[in-house]
């Protein structure tokens, strides 16, 4: 009886929750509602798919958006609600990945955010669909430094969506020295405590930026010397690390090693007595940019979806809760004077020019090469006496065997 | 009464999806070049990597081994122990293989670091901190640690069969204890042991997880460079293919191998 009772409960409960939720939906949902000032937001006709039942799917880099955290607007939570599209929400780890995801035609995106030189090389591929700006508007929100950038000259198929450098973190309790430069990467000094990018675009940006070569370099001489340091540096790296670089740094198993601004400011806010730095022979300036793949299935929805991004409160959550830099201009007005004028956050455009290069994808040839040095690097040939006694041991065993079957044959019959 | 064949047909069908088809891929792209063509280039460019594969295989039987001669014993002891005591060990040899097995593997970075609880302990006594993490031995341990439920289940389930009465006519019969394992309990737990083995050294020997956690990237396994030829710089699933092709020809070859000395053992007894 009681069971009963509960389950007439609850029946009753849910015909009031769906009737209850139903009626408002008809409604404007106020902005305030939502947490956001009516005043910074654009006069954007968000409910133009209500009732249509869209999902988004996003493809993003892992902790790269405001969601999921009770202290921070809820970015994909607020777009539900605004427009009344179902947002699909994915990661991935690496700008490969993902590329090779969209390649084999395992996944459909609406919505992805790769890096630079990756764009570039999607566009060459026709992989991604010319952007209608008719319904991006916010794009005038996007500072005008960030338009028509080298991986996508013509501005046509990608809104600019966080940037950033690569720096170098260290512990300034366990390294007493001022750190200005790639080199320390390289010292002996710090041998067991140093951490390396693992991924060889990053790992050779890092060689090339302390050789003084360009960081697109084609040359393959200059990509052998860069394997060759690399190489040495080995000898005293502690591991070759990407997001593990947080766990590590913080809890002080490493001492030293590059990452991406953002993310330092992130390790630094957790544990204070580390610090970053960007090195003096310049660094790698990249920007992770808002596309929509050809295979994307709503595509004004997916505008709709990155003209949302471009909202100054929104674009401004998005860089507070990451802490990479953004690119636009409204956000950029609503932060902190501090963090305005930090320059290894927000650096001159002069800065930028001088100091940092944007990777440009490289040619297939290049790029595999790069991979060739790289492989070599991490597998280290240097037992390769190895090679023949593991095989000699093997044919040993099937020699030895098929004797002892012969042998047990002939005493069988006798 | 045999069961009727149609029964079969889900099994088949599975096989020929998940099995036949993605070998068959496989194959295709391992003998083509990115242009479409037939080639070997991808099976002579394996050459540069056979340090790295022979490293791989060479870990992977190392953990075998260790994983062998820690699972022979405690499969032993579960089977002898009173029933509710059996119960209780499987279930606590299972309760790890229920959390998520990157989460077992963190926890052990946890462990190993040169600030890590390990560490820290030998530091309150004035010992280290020694370097853990980061080496083969990590490696190693990580394989260990991750596959070893897998050999002790399959010993224990064969090893629990053995009747008591078959051991104490051993022991009537004056048989010391290396006799005792070396001539009863070895050949009757020869198929739980070549089950173990094959569960162990096959996942072993293709991790790429493992190896990049407590390997710190410093010491990368094949699994390491075939993942690479999908998410790295140059995007190469033909090279990639070739890589897993001759990995699963030579393992196979090795398992061949192995399950030979298995049956020889079997029929000399």
């Amino acid at each position: 009886m009681r069971r009963l009772l509960a389950f007439v409960m609850a029946l009753v409960m849910a015909l009031c929750l769906t009737s209850c939720g139903g009626a408002p939906e008809e409604d404007e949902i106020s902005l305030e509602s939502l947490g956001l000032d009516p005043e910074l937001f654009s006069d954007y006709d968000y409910s133009k798919f209500k009732g249509q039942e869209i999902t988004l799917n996003v493809a993003n880099w892992g902790e790269y958006m405001s969601i999921n955290d009770d202290e921070c607007l809820d970015v994909n939570e607020i777009f539900e609600a605004l427009t009344g599209i179902e947002v699909n929400y994915k990661t991935f780890a690496s700008n490969e990945t993902l590329y090779s995801k969209l390649l084999s035609g395992g996944a459909t995106y609406d919505i992805i955010i790769p890096s630079d030189y990756m764009i570039s090389k999607m566009i060459e591929e026709n992989m991604l669909e010319k952007l209608d700006f008719d319904n991006i508007p916010n794009l005038k929100n996007v500072m005008p430094s960030f338009l028509n950038p080298q991986y996508d000259p013509n501005n046509e198929y990608s809104v600019p969506y966080l940037w950033g450098m690569v720096c170098i973190i260290y512990n300034t309790t366990m390294i007493d020295d001022e750190i200005d430069s790639w080199g320390a990467l390289w010292d002996e000094k710090y041998a067991g405590n140093i951490l390396m990018f693992n991924n060889p675009r990053d790992a050779f940006g890092i060689a090339q930026a302390y050789l003084g070569y360009s960081l697109n370099t084609q040359n393959k001489a200059e990509l052998d010397r860069c394997a060759s340091i690399l190489k040495d540096q080995k000898e005293i790296v502690q591991g070759y690390v990407m997001d593990e670089i947080f766990d590590k740094l913080e809890g002080g198993s490493a001492t030293i090693g590059p990452y991406y601004v953002g993310d330092a400011v992130t390790m630094c806010d957790d544990n204070p007595d580390l610090t970053y730095i960007i090195p003096k022979e310049g660094t790698n300036w990249f920007v992770d940019a808002m596309c929509i793949p050809t295979t994307a299935e709503s595509k004004e929805a997916a505008e709709m979806y990155i003209n949302f991004l471009c909202e100054a409160e929104i674009a401004l959550a998005n860089s507070d809760y990451v802490g990479y830099s953004t690119p636009n201009s409204a956000a950029y007005e609503l932060l902190d004077d501090d963090v305005k004028a930090d320059e290894k956050r927000y650096p001159s455009d002069e800065f930028l020019a001088e100091h940092t290069e944007v990777f440009v994808n490289l040619s297939p040839d290049t790029n595999e090469y790069m991979q060739s040095l790289w492989n070599q690097l991490k597998i280290d040939n240097s037992n390769t006496w190895f090679v023949p006694v593991f095989l000699v041991c093997l044919i040993a065993a099937t020699v030895a065997v098929n004797v002892r079957r012969a042998v047990k044959k002939k005493r069988d019959n006798y | 009464m045999r069961a009727p064949r149609s029964l079969a047909i889900p099994y088949v069908v599975w096989v020929l999806i998940f099995t036949v088809v993605p070998l068959a891929l496989v194959i295709g792209f391992a003998f083509t070049g990115s242009d479409g063509k037939i080639t070997l280039e991808n099976i002579f460019a394996m050459s540069d990597y056979m340090a790295v594969l022979f490293r791989s295989i060479l870990f992977a039987i190392i953990a075998t081994v260790i994983c062998l001669i820690i699972a022979f014993p405690a499969g032993y002891i579960i089977s002898r122990a009173n029933r509710i005591n059996q119960s209780t060990l499987v279930v606590l040899l299972m309760v790890p293989m229920w959390i998520n097995f990157l989460l077992r593997t963190y926890a052990w970075m946890t462990l190993l670091e040169q600030n890590g609880v390990i560490n820290r302990l030998l530091g309150l006594i004035g010992l280290g901190p020694y370097q853990l993490i980061n080496n083969s031995g990590a490696v190693i341990l990580g394989m260990v640690y991750n596959y070893l439920p897998f050999m002790i289940l399959p010993l224990y389930s064969v090893m629990v069969k053995i009747d008591q009465s078959v051991i104490e006519a051993a022991q009537d019969l004056g048989s010391n204890k290396i006799r005792l394992v070396r001539k009863i309990l070895l050949p009757l737990s020869m198929p739980g042991i070549s089950t173990g083995v094959i569960a162990v050294f096959v996942p072993s020997v293709s991790t790429f997880i493992i190896s990049r956690m407590l390997g710190g990237g410093t010491n990368d396994l094949i699994g390491d460079i075939i993942e690479m030829q999908f998410s790295g710089n140059s995007y190469n699933p033909h090279l990639g293919s070739a890589m897993a092709l001759v990995l699963m020809i030579i393992v196979l070859f090795m398992m061949s191998l192995f399950n030979q000395f298995g049956t020889e053992e079997d029929v000399a007894l």
